[in-house]
């Protein structure tokens, strides 16, 4: 028989989670402080909301970009909370904002573009681009830089065939977010470089040192943008699979094609439930932002105290430890920790090589669960 | 800072001042300070465990009571509130708007208890002028906490990316 796969995808490795997901779901009593999603029910008005839809009937495909009051209530969210001007038509509702990522790659892409994608980051940017014919060029963050992206690095990776820049902030694992000055440096280049930008901003409601600034609010970047949000982390949906990306109509037009041919259009009661979630929802948010902080708190403070060194993160929900000092690799100290305390958390070089030497540590669970956990890495780094 | 302190003592009132201190970002002395201030002040007026009696072999009664009320001139409600509240069986009073006056929550071993308390305590009282007793027959939550059990949930998986 000839080979039914393509070259390409025989060329992708799976996810660098996907190993430890088998040793771990072996295991009955191991405590997990690997997932990346929030330990929040998706609150309970918002469900109702779902529930409802059904409830009438709602169980038509909606229109190919997504619900018209849903694109205007997120219009209106980018309004408040980044004072950016986006017309309803400049908006698509994916399939959470991993499609969106996806299918702007897709539609901006030709052979050998080269994508800058700065790591420690989401599993999903390197291969969505190789599966976009485009070239991954990683830019390797750096802890003494709180794990930034500098101008300095981004001028260092940028060649004639660079087209995209992938803005991963509030970052997933490290938790680094970027301020309006690092930004402010990035558009420079972009504008001079005659770049554009997918900014992911998924986790942008979840900063604690201040509100979240999009690239897209600064002066001349709206235009070389697409902004990538959606409600999984901010409205503990993540079981829902909602997410939208606004961007330039140029660019969003073709957006929908893509979707229009792969999706058709995102789950119905999903959009509607969502309109609730716009509507209604903020005083969730700044619920759970604030528990959130909390454990953050108590994390960061349990970690200095078992003697992990770790840079403060101030956004989403991860604390990413160096374990440099104990000569072991990522991989080796969490396959240790998992196997002799029954503690999972997720090696730093599942999202990219320059992770190693680093944990992910998620905190979206109970002080109880964290205190617990943080005794077992205490006992497991004394043995060592 | 207050409001802080006092959302995380509702929500477990037996959480340390260290652990306090640390997830809001305040020195344990601090936590401490504030606290005893208010203990001082009666804005913390006490600290309490839930539990669901139902679950136990104590078999409480409980009862929801309208009572209606003629006020006094120049006392109000408040005279005939207190006496009402000074009696160990009441559980809470408040004064209410709409169809009557006081809503007293009691607790007793057996409802015949109740109902002694409200026809031979309650109702003879001089400014009462009718009663109407709810009893309780089942509590499915309180203080925020869901009390009947509900189905397990299916959870999160153990790693996602």
């Amino acid at each position: 028989m000839r080979e039914p796969l393509s070259k390409m995808i025989k060329t992708i490795p799976p996810s660098g989670i996907r190993k430890f997901f088998d040793i771990v779901s072996e295991m009955e009593d191991a405590i997990s402080l690997g997932v990346g999603e929030p330990d929040f029910d998706t609150p309970w008005h918002i469900r109702e909301e779902g529930i409802y839809s059904l409830e009438q009937g709602r169980t038509f495909y909606t229109s190919n970009a997504g619900l018209k009051e849903l694109k205007e209530e997120i219009s209106k969210y980018l309004k408040r909370s980044q004072n950016i001007q986006y017309p309803a038509g400049d908006i698509l509702v994916t399939v959470g904002g991993s499609e969106a990522i996806d299918i702007a790659l897709r539609a901006m892409l030709d052979p050998g573009d080269e994508v800058l994608i700065p790591q420690p980051s989401y599993v999903s940017y390197e291969p969505c681009t190789l599966l976009a014919d485009g070239k991954p060029v990683i830019i390797q963050l750096k802890e003494e830089n709180d794990f930034r992206l500098t101008k300095k690095e981004l001028l260092d990776a940028v060649t004639e065939k660079t087209k995209i820049l992938v803005l991963p902030f509030p970052n997933n694992p490290t938790g680094a977010i970027m301020e309006k000055k690092d930004l402010e440096e990035i558009a420079e280049v972009i504008i001079e470089k005659d770049l554009f930008v997918i900014s992911d901003e998924i986790y942008s409601e979840l900063t604690y040192s201040g509100k979240h600034i999009s690239i897209a609010s600064l002066p001349g970047m709206q235009e070389r943008t697409v902004l990538i949000n959606g409600f999984s982390k901010a409205y503990a949906m993540t079981g829902w699979r909602l997410g939208y990306a606004a961007a330039p109509h140029a660019i969003i037009e073709q957006m929908i094609k893509i979707h229009q041919f792969a999706i058709m259009c995102a789950p119905t009661t999903s959009q509607y439930a969502a309109l609730e979630a716009l509507r209604k929802g903020d005083s969730d948010v700044k619920r759970m932002k604030e528990s959130y902080d909390k454990r953050r708190r108590f994390l960061l403070n349990e970690l200095k105290r078992i003697g992990l060194d770790c840079f403060t993160p101030y956004g989403a929900f991860y604390a990413f430890p160096s374990i440099k000092k104990f000569n072991m690799t990522s991989d080796e100290f969490a396959e240790r920790l998992l196997k002799e305390q029954k503690v999972a958390v997720v090696p730093g070089t599942a999202f990219g090589a320059c992770g190693e030497g680093f944990l992910r540590i998620s905190y979206a669970y109970s002080i109880d669960d964290l205190k617990v956990a943080l005794g077992r890495i205490e006992d497991f780094i004394k043995s060592l | 800072m207050r409001e802080k302190i006092l959302d995380m003592l509702y929500g477990n009132s037996k959480i340390s001042a260290a652990d306090m201190a640390v997830m809001l970002g305040y020195s344990e002395q601090e936590i401490k300070d504030e606290i005893a201030a208010m203990e001082q002040e009666g804005i913390i007026c006490g600290y309490t465990t839930m539990i669901n009696w139902d679950k136990t072999e104590n078999e409480k009664v409980s009862a929801f009571i309208e009572v209606k009320v003629a006020p006094q001139r120049g006392l109000g409600f408040d005279k005939i509130a207190e006496r009402i509240y000074k009696f160990d069986e009441v559980e809470s009073v408040s004064l209410m708007s709409g169809g009557f006056d006081l809503g007293v929550t009691i607790e007793g071993k057996t409802i015949k208890e109740v109902a002694i308390f409200v026809h031979e305590k309650l109702a003879p009282l001089e400014s009462v002028i009718s009663t109407s007793t709810h009893f309780v027959l089942k509590k499915y939550k309180e203080h925020g906490v869901t009390l009947v059990s509900e189905p397990k949930k299916a959870g999160r998986m153990m790693i996602t990316p």
